[in-house]
């Protein structure tokens, strides 16, 4: 299966770069101002965040929204694409149904499309970091282990949710709501690391802290860039190793059953 | 009949739809039990070789398995039980529409297009000035894909597969594409692209006088089951009396 996935992988990565480079023109295309959606979009709910969380409900973490858009820009890549691998299949039937393409590769464009989001999103915290003077050492390069378990994790997930969203027509509404849970238990705008203590108990926090991996790379990318700390990479590892377990499961199962869902939509 | 290396060998192919269906976690709480699964075996044990260079009609009623058939040619289709073997050649099927995305311009789509049919970049791009003149669309070709007529929809796909020449051509009911002068050249490009030596051709299609035109060879598909194969001189008027 490995060298089959390499292959495919060689064959039609061009195809996944060239589809999602030209779904981001015509996003462009259709306003000019588009692009700025993916800058003005996060940066509202950040401005939205900090004014609930940060004035009324006084939430007083150093950097505020610094902390909620970089939580923001993290949580976004990972909410679209969980978002957009449900209908997949669906929503690529001209293709589908007219020939043969490994169905992973559609995940591997979308995962390009909303990292080039992602991206400039990204570009904006580096303009906040400025601005605040966070101070920076050696620890930013934790950045790229961070980013491997999200891209790992991320993939992993949506090789499932991909496959049965196939064979579940309201798999969509089921996603929604766990979506909507698990943002509430990620902390975006809070520290779940010190927001949650004396209120439930102490293994409830740590099934969220490590339990739910976005909370865990939430809280280790505001360690690196905003806090100057170095993030827990135990559980970082842990996680990485387990995206990859479940992306390799993933990928095992599309492998097996990808010719079928066409028989299906 | 002469030794000529098979292009397409299929071993008793059975497809069928019960397998799989699609269910609502709504639908299963509220009714407490599973939606039903229809059994609809659309292929039932074929067995076929086609030579290289040859040209394979399948012709049969509707509902007959011919359409499902071309699909688990192209790879599309997974067989339930049974092979297929390609031999290695490339494969093309030509139906109406090779699968665009409706958001994007004609142009990244014959990319894409040509990328899934196994071409590279570079052979794409040498080969596209010709396939947009032959689909005849000027300006529109920088359009999305979305504001196109079903005619030009058509054209564009004919032209993708006829310029883009793969090993095996599967073609799917394809010839009334487009307005009249269209169909005629887009006939004339099919019959000079089918009668070249080294391509294998399955078409599909209802249309006896054309299967007539271009076939060497006929397969008569009923339910799911061979019931005639053979020359098309031979199959077509024996088909022809069934379905009077």
């Amino acid at each position: 299966m490995l060298s089959r996935f390499i292959a495919d992988c060689k064959k039609y990565m061009y195809y996944a770069y060239y589809s999602a480079k030209a779904e981001l023109k015509a996003e462009v295309a259709n306003s000019r101002l588009n692009w700025v959606w993916w800058v003005l979009e996060p940066f509202c709910f950040m401005l939205i965040y900090t004014l609930v969380f940060g004035v009324i409900f006084n939430h007083k973490e150093k950097y505020f929204p610094a902390f909620v858009f970089l939580g923001l820009t993290a949580w976004d890549f990972f909410n679209k694409n969980m978002h957009n691998s449900v209908k997949m299949i669906k929503n690529n039937k001209s293709i589908v149904s007219k020939i043969y393409l490994p169905k992973f590769i559609l995940i591997l464009s979308k995962m390009m499309v909303n990292g080039f989001k992602m991206t400039i999103s990204c570009g904006l915290v580096v303009l906040m970091m400025i601005f605040y003077r966070v101070e920076i050492s050696w620890r930013i390069l934790c950045v790229i282990p961070i980013l491997l378990t999200l891209f790992a994790v991320t993939f992993g997930f949506m090789t499932f949710l991909l496959h049965f969203g196939v064979f579940i027509e309201d798999l969509s509404n089921v996603v929604n709501i766990a979506l909507r849970l698990i943002f509430y238990l990620t902390g975006v705008f809070y520290n779940v690391e010190t927001r949650l203590v004396g209120k439930i108990p102490e293994f409830g926090i740590e099934a969220i802290r490590y339990g739910n991996p976005m909370a865990l790379i939430l809280s280790s990318l505001r360690r690196c860039l905003l806090y100057n700390e170095t993030p827990e990479m135990v559980p970082l590892m842990i996680w990485l190793v387990l995206g990859i377990i479940i992306s390799v499961l993933g990928i095992r199962m599309i492998y097996k059953n990808e010719n079928s869902y066409v028989k299906v939509i | 009949m002469s030794k000529v290396p098979s292009a397409i060998s299929v071993k008793d192919l059975y497809i069928s739809y019960k397998t799989i269906q699609s269910y609502s976690i709504k639908k299963s709480l509220l009714s407490g039990k599973k939606s039903d699964s229809d059994v609809f075996e659309a292929v039932k044990g074929v067995s076929f070789e086609v030579p290289k260079g040859q040209i394979l009609g399948i012709t049969g009623k509707n509902g007959s398995g011919k359409s499902t058939l071309l699909r688990a040619l192209a790879g599309i289709f997974s067989a339930d039980s049974g092979s297929i073997d390609l031999h290695g050649n490339s494969v093309s099927l030509l139906s109406i529409g090779v699968g665009f995305q409706p958001k994007l311009s004609g142009r990244e789509n014959i990319m894409l297009s040509g990328l899934l049919l196994g071409f590279s970049e570079a052979e794409i791009r040498k080969k596209m000035d010709k396939i947009i003149n032959f689909s005849e669309l000027g300006d529109f070709i920088d359009r999305p894909v979305r504001t196109y007529s079903s005619g030009m929809y058509s054209k564009l796909a004919f032209s993708i597969t006829a310029i883009l020449e793969t090993d095996i051509m599967l073609i799917d009911e394809v010839l009334s594409v487009g307005d009249e002068k269209f169909k005629k050249k887009s006939y004339k490009k099919m019959k000079k692209l089918i009668s070249q030596e080294d391509r294998t051709v399955v078409i599909v299609s209802h249309s006896l006088s054309m299967l007539n035109d271009l076939c060497d060879n006929l397969m008569w598909l009923h339910d799911g089951e061979i019931r005639m194969m053979g020359e098309t001189s031979e199959v077509l008027p024996a088909y022809r009396e069934f379905m009077n």
